[in-house]
């Protein structure tokens, strides 16, 4: 029963807010959605003190949903291990972040419609993760979706909200093509979408099918989790407000691929290749979104390239045989993550909604806690020793040279310490743009305290208390939550999911012991902080040259995208030309609904509006029916 | 000659409608203009009692009556029951509106439940000839209803087309059952099945000419040219219940005919119906995505269902006829529920039935705009709505009976179609209210709203009281 009610207090929270949310006094919605997700947490935290939860897991059936032959699926919720760490992070961020809403929307006039969403989204994100079977968790997947597109449109009257909402949900469609096949071909396999059914299942998999149904299914987390080649959409969602994007597009929702993933390791254990490409495609992403990250101009734009490249890291793990790891980093990525963009949003909060780095600096002395937070988040995420990001990325980069069988794969490794120093310059970077005082007020000042913000009173000032709190927070958090995996204190957290996947550590590759890793990706760390300091302390801006400009241009993807929309509908195949490109391979799916679009149109023209037309199309439908018919 | 013999107590349920019909149009023409709201209640009362006859008329084993050419089995009275929900909604969701607009109550009405009584005896004849008789009963009132708003010059050319193009289709399939008569000796299913089997060329033309009579009704391509411009002229509601009651009882008679009588030639026709299924499912799909008036747009949505439903005609089984049955109740309550939400507005005193008078109800009326969004969730077939089940359980049963294909095409075309349904809902949760679009429902509208998405909700998340009842259904067929 308690596992219900962890849903139902965000789903009350968003019926009250939702229908009556405009006639309650202006404070009244950011109250009932934050002590809806309170008690939800409360809930969860109960739950988690029963046993059961940490061995064979809680299960709750409701009802049987479907039944067809031997087909059936239950309406079944289940909190073991995996969903019960997920369940923590999504209640327990969702929490602090919607208390932060509070002060940040003050003034939003939507305030009840964002935190009716809001509440809709908590709600749904936890049918995805407490689903007990897949048909349940898909129920969660398109909800969140949903919530994500309301939430990034938010402010519809800006077009590019509007058209970024759109962009995130034709994207997503591609992947939930994929995903939704993979659950058909799953289900028309096991004759069950139950993840207990599935798990048994598998070990007795041909390995083709499970091939095939698993790369289905990774497409889907492509999609959802933005991964390359679906990545295009995340950095567009950054239009809506900034705690969602704290809270959807880096801490909860973007992690679903990686959950369902874990919840599914059983059947991805037995395709081998599938977990090569997922490894590949995480290791590609992780270190592609770091040299995009590194000369966006946007601050929030840097961090949502970064959650892509982080979310590569977790994929990168699950695809190496290290689930665990990459549930680890999970968790301290939403708690750092959520603190860099809710200092971000601080940041904007206190500009009026300036964001472009340019236009930044030197808000350490008037902003000095949201500084310091940002700060902490920053090693965090460049992995500064003892902080929470150094013990899960470390743990991953471990994993993957101890699963390296060949040159393949310590190429992954090699992508992952590269990245590590990549995103190290590249979080210093906006740190020192941001809130380091600009090197000279000559020649350009990029904000002058005496002109202040368009409201002409006062310039930035320092976050009100209800978003300081949750800041604060997630600071400690970042600072020692990377304990619960450090194998000093005996590592609680890692070691309940170890158990729960079924995975003890690999026994060394022999050659290289771990300290000497650890030392390999600590001063890789280290150095990309000294390197971003060195870049950027004297300047505003290194220009990167050459590399910077196909950087800035993220690799070209996105306009290899955009010419081969346009390519099939203008200049016919052109772009046939370049095979096995990324670009093409995104031109052909979104292509192929330009060619649906057409068709639609050649349709109409069928659609005279005539009677004697219409009679045609029937008769000449009768007389190839007819041959058909006859003549067969 | 000897009369065979007559059990009246078999057909009461088409009596009840009959005779409401009658009594509605007489007592109409004595009602002075003002005072015809009682004519609504008279034919939901009609509609009330005949379902209630439905249900009680013990169907444990089949009874013939009318010389075997009228048959009460569990299938006839699983259909009848959908058959008068329909109506009963339909008379719900024109009741405000007929009086609104001064369309003529008593002949409305009259029309209304005579079509309904077709569709009733589509769905228990066991011989061509009722089939056909069913089939005109339930066709001619439609066309006078599509062109009932007589200063509408839309509805008159719609009332046109679709009575031109009606009589064209049905010369097809009577035409189709006098071959089946030239080849079998008998109009009587059970007859016809029996010569089925043959296959000599004369039977197998009259069959293919059957299809595209029943094919027109049920809007399947290449026989659906007319529906589009049809629905966007008759009048909402009458675009509403003709978009589902033609199609319950082609789809009634298209199990009738093929997948009970014909059953033994399945390899034949179903290569034949699935081709026509994967082209009615593409472009009803694919054509809708261009609409930006919302009967339109319903209209080549109700093609796309068409498609969807004759995969379980395709699969064949018993499976693919509880799945139809199921789907044809889940498509009556999800489609005419989204035209209850479009007849819940007007736009300077017309009908509201373009997307773009939707912009920004979440904002003036969230129920409505989340029934309206649970509609479109439902057509586009995700869960938790009834559409997905429906949808499922027809893919489930063509995938059993061998037609991967057929499956494959109709998930792609669900995804394509989620891009226009989704839109409707998109454009309600955003944009600015349009200040000339009013409120304009009632009493009537919001029962038949509650019923609707109560119903798509309930059958969405709690199915299994009515598809054991289908299941049972189905398997109590021969």
């Amino acid at each position: 029963m308690v596992l219900l009610f962890i849903i139902l207090f965000p789903l009350a929270g968003w019926l009250i807010n939702g229908f009556a949310g405009g006639r309650l006094p202006p404070r009244a919605p950011g109250l009932v959605g934050s002590a809806s997700v309170g008690l939800s947490l409360t809930a969860a935290l109960v739950a988690v003190q029963q046993p059961e939860v940490w061995r064979e897991g809680l299960t709750a059936s409701l009802f049987t949903w479907i039944s067809a032959g031997e087909f059936s699926a239950r309406a079944s919720l289940v909190l073991d291990p995996l969903s019960a760490v997920m369940t923590l992070v999504v209640t327990g961020v969702g929490f602090l972040i919607h208390i932060y809403s509070i002060g940040y929307m003050a003034e939003d006039p939507g305030k009840s419609r964002y935190f009716a969403y809001l509440n809709l989204f908590i709600a749904s994100m936890l049918v995805l993760v407490l689903a007990g079977n897949l048909l349940v968790m898909f129920v969660g997947w398109e909800l969140v979706g949903l919530c994500s597109y309301l939430l990034i449109g938010f402010w519809f009257d800006r077009e590019r909200a509007a058209d970024a909402g759109r962009k995130a949900f034709i994207v997503n469609r591609i992947g939930d093509a994929g995903f939704l096949l993979g659950i058909l071909l799953l289900a028309v396999t096991v004759k069950s979408l139950d993840f207990k059914a599935i798990a048994d299942a598998s070990s007795s998999m041909a390995v083709p099918v499970a091939t095939a149904i698993t790369l289905l299914l990774f497409v889907g987390a492509t999609g959802k989790s933005a991964q390359l080649p679906l990545h295009v959409w995340l950095p567009d969602a950054m239009e809506g407000p900034t705690p969602v994007s704290a809270l959807i597009h880096a801490a909860t929702m973007v992690t679903a691929g990686v959950y369902m993933i874990g919840r599914l390791h059983p059947l991805f254990t037995q395709a081998e290749l599938t977990l090569g490409v997922v490894a590949a495609v995480g290791a590609a992403t992780a270190f592609f979104a770091a040299t995009v990250a590194l000369v966006e101009h946007d601050l929030k734009r840097v961090l949502a390239y970064s959650t892509i490249s982080q979310l590569g890291y977790m994929f990168l793990a699950m695809g190496v045989a290290a689930a665990p790891a990459g549930m680890f980093h999970l968790t301290t990525h939403a708690v750092f993550k959520a603190l860099l963009f809710l200092a971000a949003g601080s940041v904007m909060h206190a500009m009026h909604g300036v964001i472009d780095m340019r236009r930044l600096g030197g808000l350490a002395r008037p902003m000095r806690w949201t500084a310091l937070g940002f700060v902490i988040g920053a090693a965090a995420l460049a992995g500064f020793p003892f902080t929470a990001g150094f013990f899960s990325k470390d743990l991953i980069l471990e994993r993957a040279f101890a699963h390296a069988r060949g040159w393949g794969s310590y190429l992954l490794w090699a992508a992952g310490v590269a990245t590590a120093f990549i995103t190290a310059v590249y979080i210093t970077r906006a740190a020192i743009l941001t809130f380091a005082p600009p090197p000279s007020h000559h020649d350009h000042p990029p904000f002058d305290s005496a002109q202040g913000g368009p409201s002409g009173s006062r310039g930035p000032h320092e976050a009100p208390p209800e978003m300081g709190w949750p800041m604060a927070a997630l600071a400690a958090l970042s600072l020692g939550g990377g304990f619960l995996g450090a194998s000093a204190v005996g590592a609680p957290l890692l070691h309940s999911l170890e158990r729960f996947f079924n995975s003890a550590p690999e026994p060394e590759a022999g050659a290289v012991p771990v300290l000497a890793l650890t030392l390999v990706s600590v001063s890789a760390a280290l150095a990309g902080m000294l390197a971003g300091l060195w870049l950027y302390r004297g300047r505003r801006d290194a220009s990167l040259s050459a590399l910077g400009q196909f950087l800035s241009h993220k690799w070209y993807i996105e306009d290899l995208y955009n010419a081969a929309i346009v390519g099939p509908l203008r200049r016919g195949a052109q772009f046939l030309a370049s095979t096995v490109e990324l670009g093409i391979i995104d031109g052909a799916v979104i292509g192929v609904a330009g060619a649906v679009r057409q068709a639609g149109a050649s349709f109409r023209r069928f659609q005279t509006g005539y009677v004697r037309n219409y009679a045609a199309v029937l008769l000449a439908g009768t007389v190839l029916l007819l041959g058909y018919w006859l003549t067969r | 000659m000897s009369l065979p013999p007559v059990d009246l107590r078999l057909i009461l349920p088409e009596m009840i409608v009959a005779a409401g019909a009658v009594l509605v149009m007489l007592w109409g023409a004595f009602l002075p203009p003002g005072r015809q709201r009682v004519l609504r209640w008279v034919s939901a009362f009609a509609i009330i009692l005949a379902l209630g006859v439905v249900l009680a008329l013990q169907s444990g084993e089949p009874a013939f009556s009318f010389g075997a050419m009228h048959l009460r089995d569990a299938l006839t009275q699983t259909l009848q029951v959908i058959v008068l929900i329909v109506a009963l909604l339909a008379v719900l969701l024109s009741g405000e509106y007929v009086e609104r607009t001064h369309l003529e109550t008593g002949e409305y009405y009259a029309l209304l439940l005579s079509s309904a009584l077709g569709a009733m005896l589509m769905a228990a004849s066991a011989d061509l000839l009722l089939l056909f008789l069913g089939l005109e009963t339930l066709s001619i009132p439609l066309y006078v209803l599509a062109a009932i708003a007589r200063r509408d010059l839309r509805s008159q050319e719609a009332g046109m087309k679709y009575f031109l193009l009606g009589a064209f289709s049905t010369t097809f399939f009577l035409y189709g059952v006098a071959l089946i008569f030239g080849s079998a000796g008998s109009t009587n299913l059970a007859r016809v099945a029996s010569q089925a089997g043959a296959g000599s060329p004369l039977m197998l033309a009259g069959i293919g000419l059957l299809t595209i009579g029943l094919g027109f009704k049920a809007t399947i391509v290449p026989f659906h040219s007319w529906a589009p411009d049809v629905y966007e002229g008759a009048p909402l509601p009458v675009t509403a219940y003709m978009s589902v009651i033609a199609k319950v009882g082609a789809f009634a008679a298209i199990i009738r005919v093929f997948v009970i009588a014909l059953s033994a030639g399945a390899v034949q026709w179903g290569a034949a119906l699935a081709a026509l299924s994967v082209l009615t499912m593409i472009l009803g799909n694919v054509a809708a995505l261009l609409q930006n008036n919302l009967k339109r747009l319903l209209g080549y949505s109700s093609i796309a269902h068409a498609g969807f439903i004759l995969i379980g005609i395709v699969a064949a089984n018993r499976a693919g006829i509880s799945a139809v049955v199921f789907y044809l109740l889940v498509y009556a309550l999800m489609t005419l529920g989204a035209f209850g939400v479009v007849l819940m507005l007007e736009r300077r005193g017309e009908e509201a039935d373009e997307i773009s008078d939707l912009a920004g109800l979440a904002g003036r009326s969230p129920l409505l705009a989340g029934a309206m969004t649970l509609f479109m969730v439902s057509l586009a077939g995700l869960p938790p709505t009834a559409g997905f089940l429906a949808k499922f359980y027809v893919f489930s049963a063509a995938l059993d009976a061998g037609y991967p294909v057929v499956v494959i095409v109709a998930v792609v075309t669900t995804v394509v179609s989620a891009y226009f349904y989704l839109r409707v809902a998109y454009t309600m949760f955003i944009g600015q209210p349009a200040p000339e679009v009013k409120f304009a429902g009632g009493r009537w509208v919001s029962a038949a709203l509650i019923v609707t998405s109560a119903g798509v909700l309930v059958l969405g998340i709690f199915p299994a009281p009515v598809t054991n009842f289908i299941e049972q259904m189905a398997n109590a067929l021969k």
